[in-house]
């Protein structure tokens, strides 16, 4: 039969398991498939099996189920083929899906990670991409943008090149929609290190032209061209899914026009039934890093709304009593090599590798497995530290840093401490690094694991601690995302310390009157900030700074200044957790006369005007220049928000005066997910939107009352000046000073001076530093909804601690030895953890002896 | 409840287990992971997705 799990190019039967590391990790019966239950007929597998597993006679059952909440991720569905269709989808093998693709480029796919032409299997030397398939697309009814498509068709270009550096690829679009932080920055690496070429045109069709296929495209400029490939990629959309209506129906919620979830930009993961939520792909089309965010917001919503219900029926894991491993007792090591399918063993000889193993010094046990990740793989290591009776484990596989805790609980649960356990990565840095040196990729892996064993051998078992929390937290910045999160976390039940610089709450929202849905944000902050301040396990301290920080995660010991006036005052508070959303602002580009000249404004300004004094009386003709100092100038990022800022103020000056004329001059329009809509809206209003090229900036000079915009129009082909009534510059945002506190707290900033989160899709709103969260514009620039929801996320996190009540420490630790130190204090100052403290010597103590002699 | 295995679902149900809660986890198919089980490398990190 046809294997889904691999799109349909590859064949499976009908008893399968859809991949080795599935969980659970057992096979099942495909009944599309299975002669018996499609025909009644067969059966022949029931007295094959050997270990009796089949049971025809198991029937499926309903369950009633008491639930306090419930979150949906039903995630996304696939875009239908009739909108595939008219890019030869179906009618040519050769043009296949984006999700085709990625099975292409997977060692466990189809060709074991050969990319191939499906129609005679050679190796493609030209392949093409081609955008929005699905999605900005109303012939299909997918009106809004699928957000994750341009990424992707970038990472799959990339990988794709990894492959084979030969091939020529190019990407056919008209946005590329890379808003995501960082994610600029893989665009300009898959151009100018990959080669990977971008054609902003519209693709009219795809035709069989002798074995290849020819692409016909248009450009702005006109005229259409043709160009052949080998393989056509169709970067497709994310659809509803096939189950949403029917979710919707049964648990009574509403959709959205496009059949997603119906949320509000206010309370985003709130479905319109109250206990009801939602979470991932199904809220609107998103990437993993963002759907993660979510289903951990979602679950402290959850948490807070059914906290009564808190440790109801809730089973504790056992775990065998600890092996007690002497100093004096027999070192013996099982060694375990991991193939990874074909990622390792495609290139490392694991044979060679695990036999070499084999020769070492107290290595009793080793072998090699196919994906040492898998359920079964773990229970096979169990059983071999039974049998063997092996008190230290080399693992030789991927990384720690995605790994290590797996085996490590399957050492707990064979009865080893977690700590008899070494790992080496002869994947990321033996087989991926050295993909074309397949011996020196072996050479490499033996090393690693020879330094592996030698280091095996003197691992010793080390306790596990843990120590109580202070079941409060402190949240430092006032906006709507420290609002958010505080209010979260006190409605879960703990206490609240929120400490804002300015003398207000609020923030920078206070500046915004709408959302590009027009919903109303002034009001919907000022509820937000009455309902914290009344929270009774809220403590607002307002034109309060944090000035120091002591201790660690679940034990830290803050102080906080407030000042009125001249006076200041103090505070110690004791906390478990820290959260910080000290938020952004608007940048100030020194750029196309912006403070020079007064019809130069910046698009928050004009969405002030537009509330205020413009109410009435519109500007007649306004140009708006996207990308002001950002994604490249002084700002290297792009600020994900401005192209809905410039559509949401154009949208307005067209229903306050429908005569103007509004042009916005981008280099591309991200208005990603439902805000496409607006830009949809704005273009159908009359709003003219032009592109511009990085090398053809639009240059804005003063020529006595006036102000002349010049710019490139590549539709005419020729240069351009007008001079507008008013000029909306779309200047980015930048962090709220993130220095000071980035070294108070010791958690690194990225080369933007926004926070670096620990991991990016792992771990997403948790910092370098063990029990502190981050969230908001102190992370990366992003709309309202989304911040919101990561505040939201970061209450949930940090909440994790305080419901436990305690911490476990991290059993590798460092000891001082006293005869050597000679109280320099350097190590002091620069550990991130607060790990060291200067015993009779504190900063503190220092400072008191200072300001006393200061006193009199 | 949790509706959907997909990696939102998933990470949402741990999520809830830290919190304190027992969890069902609904998954339509015969394995947790959804369509990130079907892909190749992720951005933006590009670690394999299982
Ligand atoms: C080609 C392609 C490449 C991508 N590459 C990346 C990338 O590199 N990086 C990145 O961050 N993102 C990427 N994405 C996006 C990523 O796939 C999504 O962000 C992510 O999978 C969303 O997770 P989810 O859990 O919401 O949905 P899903 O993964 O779709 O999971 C939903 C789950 O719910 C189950 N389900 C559905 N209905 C029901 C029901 N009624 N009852 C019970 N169960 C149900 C489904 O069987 C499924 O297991 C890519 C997407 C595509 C299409
Ligand atoms: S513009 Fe949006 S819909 Fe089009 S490919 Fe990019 S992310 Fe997908
Ligand atoms: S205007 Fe802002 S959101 Fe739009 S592309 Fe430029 S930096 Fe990004």
């Amino acid at each position: 039969m046809v294997d889904q799990y691999n799109e349909g190019l590859a064949v499976t039967r009908p008893i399968h398991i859809d991949y080795p590391q599935a969980v659970p990790a057992s096979y099942f019966i495909d009944p599309s498939a299975c002669l018996h239950l499609k025909h009644g007929t067969c059966k022949i597998c029931e007295p094959v099996c050997r270990s009796h597993a089949i049971d025809f006679s198991q029937q499926p059952v309903e369950r009633d189920l008491h639930v306090g909440a419930v979150i949906m991720a039903p995630g996304f569905g696939k875009v239908p083929d009739e909108a595939l269709a008219k890019y030869g989808y179906g009618k040519h093998p050769d043009v296949v899906t984006s999700i085709e693709f990625e099975r292409l480029l997977n060692p466990s796919g189809p060709f074991k990670g050969e990319v191939r032409c499906i129609s005679d299997k050679r190796h493609p030397h030209k392949i093409a991409f081609i955008q929005c398939v699905g999605s900005r697309d109303i012939g299909c009814d997918n009106g809004y943008c699928s957000s994750v498509c341009c990424m992707y068709a970038i990472k799959e270009a990339m990988v794709a090149k990894e492959h084979d550096p030969d091939c020529e690829i190019t990407i056919f679009y008209m946005d590329m929609r890379t808003q995501g932080k960082d994610f600029d920055a893989a665009r300009i690496r898959a151009e100018e290190q990959f080669g990977i070429k971008f054609v902003r045109a519209r693709v009219a069709d795809v035709m069989p032209w002798g074995k290849q296929l020819k692409l016909t495209y248009s450009t702005l400029a006109g005229g259409h061209h043709f160009e052949p490939f080998d393989m056509v990629v169709l970067s497709i959309g994310l659809d509803a899914p096939k189950s949403a209506g029917e979710l919707a129906k049964i648990a009574d919620f509403e959709l959205n026009k496009y059949d997603f979830c119906k949320t509000g930009s206010f309370a985003p993961l709130q479905t319109t039934r109250p206990g009801v939520f939602v979470a991932g792909a199904f809220q609107g089309p998103k990437d993993i890093p963002e759907s993660v965010t979510q289903s951990s917001a979602a679950a402290g919503i959850a948490s807070a709304m059914i906290k009564l219900q808190r440790g109801a029926g809730v089973v504790h894991k056992a775990y065998p009593d600890e092996q007690a491993v002497a100093e004096e007792d027999e070192v013996r090591i099982g060694v375990f090599v991991c193939r990874c399918g074909i990622n390792i063993s495609g290139t490392v000889d694991v044979p060679a590798v695990v036999d070499s193993a084999g020769h070492m010094e107290n290595v009793v046990f080793f072998s090699d497995s196919l994906y040492s990740c898998s359920q079964d793989a773990q229970e096979v290591i169990k059983d071999k530290i039974k049998k063997h009776r092996l008190n230290r484990i080399v693992m030789a596989a991927c990384s720690p840093r995605t790994h290590e805790p797996l085996f490590q609980e399957t050492l707990k649960d064979a009865g080893l401490n977690r700590s008899l356990f070494e790992m080496v990565n002869i994947r990321d840095q033996c087989s991926w690094v050295h993909a074309n040196e397949p011996e020196e990729a072996t050479n490499k892996s033996r090393d690693l694991v020879r330094m592996g064993v030698a280091k095996a051998r003197l691992i010793r078992p080390l306790p596990e601690q843990t120590v109580p929390v202070t079941p409060q937290a402190l949240i430092i910045g006032g906006g709507v995302a420290g609002l958010t999160a505080a209010e979260n976390l006190a409605n879960q039940g703990f206490q609240c310390h929120l400490v804002e610089k300015q003398e207000k709450l609020g923030g920078h929202a206070l500046r915004t009157q709408e959302t590009i849905l027009g919903e109303n944000t002034s009001a919907m902050l000022q509820e937000l900030i009455s309902r914290v301040e009344k929270h009774e396990k809220i403590e607002v301290l307002t034109g309060a700074e944090l000035v120091a920080v002591n201790g660690f995660v679940g034990n830290f010991s803050s102080v906080v200044k407030t000042s009125r006036g001249k006076n200041e005052n103090e505070v110690t508070i004791d906390h478990g957790v820290i959260i910080i959303a000290t938020g952004g602002r608007e940048h100030r580009p020194d750029l196309y006369l912006l403070g020079q000249a007064k019809k130069v404004v910046t698009q928050q300004e004009l969405e002030s005007q537009l509330a205020g004094k413009a109410k009435d009386r519109a500007p007649d003709s306004v140009v708006m220049i996207q990308c002001a100092g950002s994604r490249g100038e002084d700002l290297k990022y792009c600020s994900k928000i401005c192209c809905n800022a410039a559509v949401k103020n154009a949208l307005k000056i067209k229903e306050i005066n429908p005569a103007s004329q509004v042009i916005v001059l981008y280099r591309d329009m991200r208005t990603y997910g439902y805000a496409e809509d607006a830009y949809q809206l704005a273009r159908e209003k009359g709003v003219v939107f032009i592109p511009y090229e990085v090398d053809r900036k639009p240059r804005v000079e003063k020529k006595g009352n006036r102000v002349n915009v010049n710019f490139f129009d590549p539709i005419l082909q020729e240069d351009v000046s007008i001079a507008p009534e008013l000029i909306a510059l779309s200047v980015g945002i930048v962090p709220e000073d993130t220095d000071s506190l980035s070294k108070l707290l010791k958690i690194p900033v990225n080369e933007n001076k926004f926070y670096l989160e620990a991991h990016v899709k792992l771990r997403p709103v948790e910092l370098a530093v063990a029990g502190v969260y981050v969230c908001g514009l102190a992370h990366s620039p992003k709309p309202l909804d989304e911040i919101i929801v990561q505040a939201q996320a970061a209450a949930a996190k940090a909440s994790m601690p305080l419901v436990k009540g305690y911490v476990a420490v991290e059993p590798i630790v460092s000891v001082i030895d006293k005869e050597m130190c000679i109280g320099c204090g350097i190590c002091s100052s620069r550990c991130p953890s607060f790990a060291i403290s200067m015993g009779g010597f504190t900063r503190e103590q220092i400072g008191a002896q200072i300001k006393a002699f200061g006193e009199i | 409840m949790v509706v959907g295995g997909g990696v939102a679902g998933v990470q949402a149900a741990l999520d809830l287990t830290e919190l304190g809660y027992y969890v069902y986890l609904v998954e339509k198919s015969a394995a947790v992971g959804g369509a990130m089980a079907q892909l190749d490398k992720t951005f933006p990190t590009n670690d394999c997705s299982l």
